[in-house]
Order: C-alpha cells, then sequence, then structure tokens
C-alpha cells in the first residue's frame, strides 16, 4: 500500500519537475532579452530539478541513494545562486559600456 | 541492441566527417580545434558504440580505456595548440613580442 | 521501444549540437555550443554502459576543454586570419570529407553484427588475477598498463612545452563575494571527490583520470578567483609532480624486472596496491598537467629559468 503510493507520489513528481522543464525551455526560447531568460532558466535549475531530484529519491530502494540524489540538488543550487547574479552583471555591464 | 549500436556508432561517423570537413576550412585556429576536437569525439563514440553488449550488460571495457586515454590527451593537444598560438602571435612582427625570452 | 525514441533524439540532438558548434556565427556562441555537445556526450555514454567515460566527458571534455576554449577566446590574436582558400580547393576537400564520410559509414553498417573477439574472453579469464575489480581500471593499468605510461608520456611532453612556450593567460577574474563563497564550498568538495574517485576506480568507475580532472577542476576554481594559490610552488616541485607519475609508473615496472618477473606484470597478491600507488602517483601529475594546460603557461616570469621563486611576485602579464 505505502510502496505503491511513494510509487505515485514519485510519478507526480517527476510528471511537475518534466512540465517546469519544458515549460522554461519554451521561455528561454520565446522570451525578449537575457534578464527575462535568466529568470525562466533559475527556475528551471532550482524548481525542475528539485522536483525530479525528489521524485527520483522516493524511488530509490536504499535510502542512503535518495540522500546522494537530492545532495546534488543541494549542491546545484549553490551554483546556480552564484551564476545567475554573475551572468546578470555581465550583462548589465555591456549594456552600460 | 544492435539496432542501438547501429543508430550510435552512424551517428559518431557522421559527427567525424562534420568535424572533419570543418576543420579543414579557413577558420581561425580555435574554431579549427573545436572542429577537431568534435571530430575526435566522433571517433570516441564509434568506439563506444562497437564497446556496447546491450541493456544492463557490462560493455567490452578496451575500447573504453582507449577512449579514457583518448580524451585526455585530446584536451593536452589542445591546450598545446593554443599555446603554440600564442607563442606565435607574440613572436610576429605585428605582435608586441614576449617579454623575455622563455624558450630555453 | 521507448529506448529506441532516447537513442534517436538523442542521437540527432548529438547532430545538431555538432552543427551549431561548427557552423554558428560567433566564436563564442561556437564554445557554448561544443560544451553542450560535450555534456550531450556524457548523457550518451552513460546510455551506453560506459560511466568512466561518463565521468571523464563532463570533467574533461565538457569541462576542462570548454574552460580552456572560454579562457583562449580572451587571447589577443587576430580574430580572422589572412589567408583564404581558393574556391576549387574548398569544393575539393569538401568532395573529399564527403566521400570519407559515406565509406565510414558503409564501413559502420557492415561492421555489425559484431563477432565477440576473444579478447574480451581472455580478459575475462584474467581478471582474478588483475588486483582490481573494475575492468576498465583493469585494463588500464594492468593488462594494458604500456598504453597508459606512454600516454601519460604525451601528457608530460605537451605539459613541459605549454610550460616553457609563453607566460601564463592573464585571467579576467571577479573578486565578489558571491563567487567567493562558491569557491569555499567547491574547493574542499573537489578534493574530497578526487581522492574518492582515486579509490573507488578499484572496484567501480573512477580512476586516476578522472581524480586528476576533479583537482584541475580546483585549480580553474581558484584561478577564476584571482587566488594566486599555484605560485607558490617552486619551479622544481612543479617538475617534480609533473614527472612523479611516470617516476612511479616506471619505477614500479622496473621493479617487477628486478624481482624476476617482465616489465610491468605486477604478482596478483600485491597488484592491487600497486596499482594503487600508480595511480595516486598518476592523478597528482595528471592534474598538475591539465592544470598547465589550462593556465597556458608559465605562472611565474622567472620559473623555465632555474633562479629560484619565492612566490612574492604577484601575476605578471607580458604584453
Amino acid at each position: 500500500m505505502t510502496a505503491s503510493f511513494f510509487i505515485w507520489l514519485a510519478a507526480l513528481l517527476i510528471g511537475l519537475g518534466t512540465a517546469v522543464f519544458a515549460l522554461g525551455t519554451l521561455a528561454i526560447w520565446r522570451l525578449p532579452d537575457c534578464y527575462c531568460r535568466l529568470h525562466a532558466l533559475t527556475k528551471i535549475d532550482n524548481l525542475g530539478l528539485g522536483l525530479l531530484a525528489l521524485g527520483l529519491a522516493l524511488l530509490q530502494p536504499d535510502w542512503i541513494d535518495g540522500v546522494k540524489i537530492v545532495t546534488i540538488w543541494l549542491l546545484l543550487l549553490c551554483s546556480s545562486a552564484t551564476t545567475g547574479p554573475l551572468i546578470a552583471q555581465r550583462a548589465i555591464e555591456e549594456q552600460t559600456r | 541492441m544492435e539496432t542501438t549500436q547501429l543508430i550510435y556508432a552512424v551517428t559518431g561517423a557522421l559527427i567525424i566527417g562534420l568535424g572533419l570537413s570543418a576543420a579543414l576550412r579557413d577558420e581561425p585556429l580555435l574554431a579549427r580545434i573545436i572542429a577537431i576536437n568534435i571530430a575526435g569525439v566522433g571517433v570516441f563514440l564509434l568506439f563506444v558504440a562497437i564497446a556496447y553488449r546491450g541493456f544492463g550488460q557490462t560493455a567490452d571495457p578496451i575500447p573504453h580505456a582507449l577512449v579514457l586515454t583518448g580524451i585526455v590527451v585530446a584536451v593536452a593537444a589542445s591546450g598545446l595548440a593554443i599555446a603554440i598560438n600564442r607563442r606565435l602571435h607574440h613572436d610576429s612582427p605585428s605582435g608586441d613580442g614576449p617579454a623575455e625570452d622563455s624558450s630555453a | 521501444m521507448s529506448w529506441m525514441l532516447i537513442d534517436l533524439t538523442l542521437c540527432i540532438s548529438l547532430l545538431i549540437l555538432a552543427v551549431a558548434a561548427l557552423y554558428a556565427r560567433g566564436l563564442q556562441q561556437r564554445v557554448v555550443f561544443f560544451i553542450a555537445f560535450g555534456l550531450l556526450c556524457a548523457i550518451a555514454w552513460a546510455r551506453l554502459n560506459a560511466p568512466d567515460l561518463a565521468l571523464a566527458e563532463a570533467a574533461i571534455g565538457a569541462g576542462l576543454t570548454g574552460a580552456l576554449l572560454l579562457s583562449a577566446l580572451n587571447d589577443e590574436t587576430d580574430p580572422q586570419p589572412p589567408l583564404t582558400q581558393p574556391r576549387l580547393g574548398r569544393l575539393l576537400t569538401t568532395a573529399i570529407t564527403a566521400l570519407l564520410t559515406l565509406a565510414l559509414c558503409a564501413a559502420v553498417v557492415t561492421l555489425f553484427p559484431l563477432h565477440e573477439g576473444i579478447a574480451i574472453q581472455q580478459l575475462q579469464q584474467q581478471m582474478p588475477h588483475a588486483g582490481v575489480v573494475h575492468p576498465v581500471t583493469a585494463v588500464l593499468l594492468n593488462f594494458r598498463a604500456w598504453d597508459t605510461l606512454l600516454e601519460l608520456a604525451v601528457l608530460l611532453c605537451a605539459a613541459l612545452t605549454v610550460l616553457n612556450l609563453a607566460p601564463a593567460r592573464p585571467v579576467t577574474a571577479h573578486d565578489s563575494p558571491l563567487t567567493g563563497m562558491l569557491t569555499r564550498i567547491l574547493l574542499p568538495l573537489l578534493t574530497v571527490t578526487a581522492g574518492y574517485l582515486l579509490w573507488t576506480g578499484a572496484h567501480a568507475p573512477g580512476g586516476a583520470f578522472q581524480a586528476g580532472a576533479v583537482l584541475a577542476a580546483a585549480t580553474v576554481v581558484l584561478r577564476l578567483n584571482n587566488n594566486p594559490g599555484f605560485t607558490h610552488l617552486r619551479v622544481g616541485a612543479l617538475r617534480a609532480l609533473l614527472a612523479l607519475g611516470l617516476l612511479l609508473f616506471l619505477g614500479v615496472g622496473l621493479l617487477q624486472t628486478v624481482l624476476g618477473g617482465a616489465f610491468l606484470q605486477y604478482p596478483p597478491s600485491t597488484a592491487g596496491f600497486l596499482i594503487l600507488l600508480i595511480e595516486a602517483g598518476a592523478m597528482l601529475s595528471i592534474a598538475c598537467m591539465l592544470s598547465l594546460v589550462y593556465l597556458g603557461g608559465h605562472l611565474h616570469p622567472h620559473w623555465p629559468c632555474h633562479a629560484p621563486s619565492n612566490g612574492v611576485d604577484t601575476w605578471k602579464r607580458h604584453s
């Protein structure tokens, strides 16, 4: 009973994550300038990947593998939190130059 | 298994062709280095496709070892090419030349 | 069926990215497409049961090569070479490469189905004596150790040439608090990951090459933060580190001949330890070589000569 509940929850999370990725890709394609696209990109990184990671973590038979997957997400949060502002900074510099 | 191998191997062959034809064009050196690297990746893809032994099976490790050495040598060769290009630019009459003789 | 869909999507994306990396308008775009191409390749190799290669490709093929190309974009070389090919020559090279590609595709199609060679059977028979459980590591450092030894020699040649060619590439670094924080998180993680990859290479994907690449990535992170950590090394120490892997490899190989065996043929009882020893040395050397290749030359103006460097000088730009 609980096993099938976890599988359904994982499927829901992975489905949501994939939807976020699809929407984000569409946004990067359609949005007009660098800042808007950056906004979309960071959403994909944080939310989409987080949902995917949670869903995949639930599917792992061994809990330690789930912890590993969530750790990867945390590390990616750190790196995307750094690269986002850096790209924006560079874009501002190029605009004002 | 065979179709998978075939798909990846043909992709590898096509990438080799793409990279090779771009490497022979008159382009900036950096573009040609990218082209050579892409052709190299095509070769690797061909090797790895040949090494594949089906879903859940251990692949042939010998091509894997060859490709692993190939990846490392490729980056070293690219770095060497870029370094030689920089040095040539430094030494050319239009460039400002190196501040000291470092070729010893 | 669904796997075939994934395979086809992956391969078509690879081809599109390759074309983009080769024919996009600006060099900068091409480099970015090349990095994306490398990352997608890593996925393809994970799909083809080659996790060692996926690790190496993500770290070296996409990561380090990407960093190298991105920093080479700043080189003050002329953007367009003066020579242009004549029309006929261009047509001829295109025709020849097209023919070659066609021939290659035809050869590939006739290649399958593959016959299982005797090599893999021999390999499976010999695996219990290899000293390691992971077959790729066994091939690299035991069965075909000659290849790896000579590869280290090739890498050493490239690194020494880069070291003596020119001063290191000047770097445009941001000293923002954000990157400082990321560096403080990343550096210990990268170091621990390198050690883990080295240790785990005996029984799982990993090994000296991946570990060395991760350590070199640490140098890249430091350099991008304008941290001169590397300059404190004396040139002698750097040279020793560069040669360490090759010397250790040769030493272990020669020791076997002294003990009555053949060159590079380890006794099964100590093979595991010897392989770990060689890999540890190789990891340090590979990290130094890849860092040097990324930095693009010697860091200190006095380095190529024998003048002792105390690490007092800051980065000096020759231009």
